[in-house]
């Protein structure tokens, strides 16, 4: 199966005045296109960085990142830029909506910043609205992100996560907020994006909630401690 | 394109609307930067206009010679009597020496006393053709003007001005009734054959032209002046006698064309200089010389207006950097997140600059509507200070009291456009700062 991303020797290190902060020592690990990979550990073990590396958001120190054939470490800001809006949708703990923004708004912000910078057409807002309907939110389209409950927060932000069919979604604690039923809804949705074909990595720290992914990578002070198929 | 630009303008707009009063802080600072430019240049341009308009009614294809009388340490001799300025002479010689010439109108003027019956009247009693009249935009309220005829025919007739009818007739109708004018100890009675119309006096001009009442004036044929007053006229006053001689007091030439001006200019000194040497008893005003200074001094008051201005534009962008940043610091979040959905950092600044720009360009506009106030506001001010203040406006110099602001269309147009200007500038540093935050921190700011 072609791979989604792959890393090679990954390092990233931090400055932080004198110290140095070694948050990654030299990770390599492969992302085959459809796999679902929880990536758990205790905090600071490097996860979080991990995965900020994994969606373009950070650059590693030293190593090698590909992503969908692209050497991260070549690409300038604006086409890394581009790597994120078109390969890549991102869910956050914290949901991260923008609070003057209604649903609708928020779902197609990430449609803004096309290539090439696109005017919005009829057909992107219909596609919007089905995102919306998708993740059970079709009637709450006008409403404020203070309006909703973190569950529904949380879909508001998978439906944008979506709206430009990236090939991978990273989440970084998706239900790090939420109560147990309503995790178990957004893993649901999670498996069926899997199930779509939607290259998943999740970081979690809940054994629960890795345990619903077909992989796991745990990680220990910025190395990879173990990789398995759980429960195995 | 320009329906992307629209969209981020709305967008800007609206994550505006979510800080109203901070929003409107920032925009009265520029807005008041904005009238500010447009008041002041149309204030400078009402005084300028009223000036170039008195420089204006003097001709601006017209020089205007004068006989001076020198300082007393070059007159000549112990005589008591002075002999200086213009002669006849001279006229001829500028008519035939001045190929552009259209006409030179020459002029005698002395102070006099008039009586009619028991009332009498100081006035300016002058000697001039019928093109007098004419250059002086002098126009007959009753009766007729002075005529070609009348020169020639050198008969003891007089018209009078307004004020002057008034003090010797009261409301009388002066037609048809006698005058006698004292001159050089001998009273000549002359009969009253029209009166001028009222006309504004002309302010002074700078140094080089002393204002002119018209409305004291009693005007009888150049001709009849020199024949019954003569060029040598003595007056005494309390114990000694003085006298002067002087043939014509002004000729105000014409040239036919602006173009003109200076060539002829430059004839008429050399002439004159040649009969007159240096004893300096004669002026030469042009008043296309004084049109062009006031241009100048227009325009250099103009510059010092807005370079004032432009000190409350400046304020007004700071109040907008001001708040941009604080406004950045609290989208810190905002900015990871559109970072991370793959704004590039040419987005985010694009987003910041598009908000400064719709701060200042709102205020530019109420700027520009408020500039349009000028008038109305000029208006009020003069007319509180006239009603309920008359002491201070008695104080005020004519210019002030009749001051009409004149908005200059450029600089509504320069106001505006220096106005978002100032947003783009003003905005650049807070959307740098915002493009280069490191995303991941971005995303962590709480």
């Amino acid at each position: 199966m072609e791979l989604a991303g792959q890393i090679d020797d990954l390092h990233k290190y931090y400055y932080l005045g004198n110290q140095v902060v070694k948050a990654l020592r030299g990770v390599t690990a492969e992302f085959p296109g459809g796999d679902f990979v929880a990536i758990m550990g205790s905090s600071g073990s490097g996860k979080s960085t991990l995965l900020n590396v994994l969606g373009g958001l950070d650059r590693p120190t030293s190593g090698r990142y590909v992503i969908a054939g692209n050497d991260v470490s070549t690409l300038t800001d604006h086409e890394l830029s581009a790597i994120r809006n078109k390969l890549i949708g991102f869910i956050f703990q914290s949901y991260n909506l923008i609070s003057q923004f209604t649903v609708l708004e928020n779902i197609r912000m990430p449609l803004s910043y096309r290539p090439d910078r696109p005017p919005m057409t009829r057909e992107d807002i219909d596609w919007c609205t089905e995102l919306a309907l998708q993740v059970g939110l079709g009637d709450r389209l006008d409403h404020r992100p203070h309006q909703l409950s973190g569950g529904q927060q949380q879909r508001v932000a998978i439906a944008r996560a979506l709206v430009n069919g990236p090939a991978i979604i990273l989440a970084d604690e998706p239900t790090g907020n939420l109560d147990s039923s309503t995790s178990a809804e957004i893993i649901e949705i999670l498996n069926r994006l899997n199930a779509e074909g939607r290259t998943i990595i999740m970081v979690t720290h809940e054994p629960e909630i890795a345990r619903e992914a077909k992989r796991q990578i745990y990680m220990k002070d910025g190395l990879i401690a173990g990789d398995g198929i759980f429960p195995g | 394109m320009f329906q992307r630009f629209v969209r981020t303008l709305l967008y800007s707009f609206k994550s505006l609307l979510l800080h109203k009063l901070r929003a409107g802080l920032a925009v009265l600072g520029i807005l008041i930067g904005v009238t500010a430019v447009i008041w002041l240049v149309a204030l400078g341009e009402g005084v300028s206009y009223q000036a170039q308009q008195q420089i204006k009614e003097l001709g601006a294809t017209n020089i205007i010679l004068k006989s001076v009388k020198p300082s007393a340490s070059s007159s000549s001799g112990r005589s008591f009597i002075v002999e200086y300025g213009l002669t006849r002479e001279d006229y001829d010689r500028i008519l035939e020496g001045v190929p552009t010439i259209e006409r030179a109108v020459p002029m005698r003027e002395i102070t006099s006393t008039v009586r009619a019956g028991t009332r009498e009247a100081d006035v300016n009693l002058i000697g001039c053709t019928a093109a007098w009249f004419d250059i002086n935009s002098l126009s007959g309220a009753r009766g007729r003007i002075l005529t070609d005829r009348d020169i020639e025919e050198r008969q003891n007739i007089a018209v009078i001005a307004a004020e002057t009818a008034e003090s010797l007739f009261g409301y009388e109708d002066p037609l048809g009734k006698t005058i006698e004018i004292a001159a050089n100890n001998r009273v000549d009675v002359y009969l009253v054959v029209g009166q001028t119309k009222s006309r504004m006096p002309s302010a002074s001009i700078g140094s080089s032209l002393e204002g002119r009442d018209y409305n004291q004036d009693v005007y009888i044929p150049l001709s009849t002046f020199r024949s019954r007053i003569g060029d040598q006229v003595v007056t005494s006053r309390t114990g000694s006698m003085e006298g002067e001689l002087v043939e014509l007091s002004q000729i105000t030439v014409t040239v036919g064309d602006l173009s003109q001006v200076d060539d002829a200019s430059d004839i008429i000194e050399i002439l004159l200089e040649k009969y007159h040497g240096s004893k300096g008893d004669f002026s030469v005003t042009i008043p296309m010389e004084l049109l062009k200074q006031a241009e100048m001094l227009r325009m250099m008051f103009n510059v010092l207006l807005v370079v004032i201005a432009g000190i409350s534009l400046f304020v007004g962008g700071i109040g907008i950097m001001n708040i941009m940043l604080a406004t950045v610091t609290e989208r810190t979040r905002e900015i990871g997140v559109r970072r991370a959905m793959g704004a590039s950092q040419t987005d985010i600044i694009e987003q910041f600059l598009a908000e400064t720009m719709v701060l200042s360009g709102l205020g530019g506009i109420a700027g520009v509507v408020c500039g349009f106030l000028c008038r109305p506001a000029n208006f009020g001010v003069l007319w509180v200070i006239e009603n309920w203040l008359p002491e201070i406006w008695r104080s005020l110099p004519p210019t002030i009291q009749q001051l009409q602001p004149i908005i200059a269309p450029w600089s509504i147009i320069a106001a505006f456009c220096i106005s978002v200007g100032v947003g783009v500038v003003f905005g650049l540093y807070p959307a740098r700062r915002a493009a280069l935050m490191d995303p991941i921190e971005a995303l962590r700011h709480e």
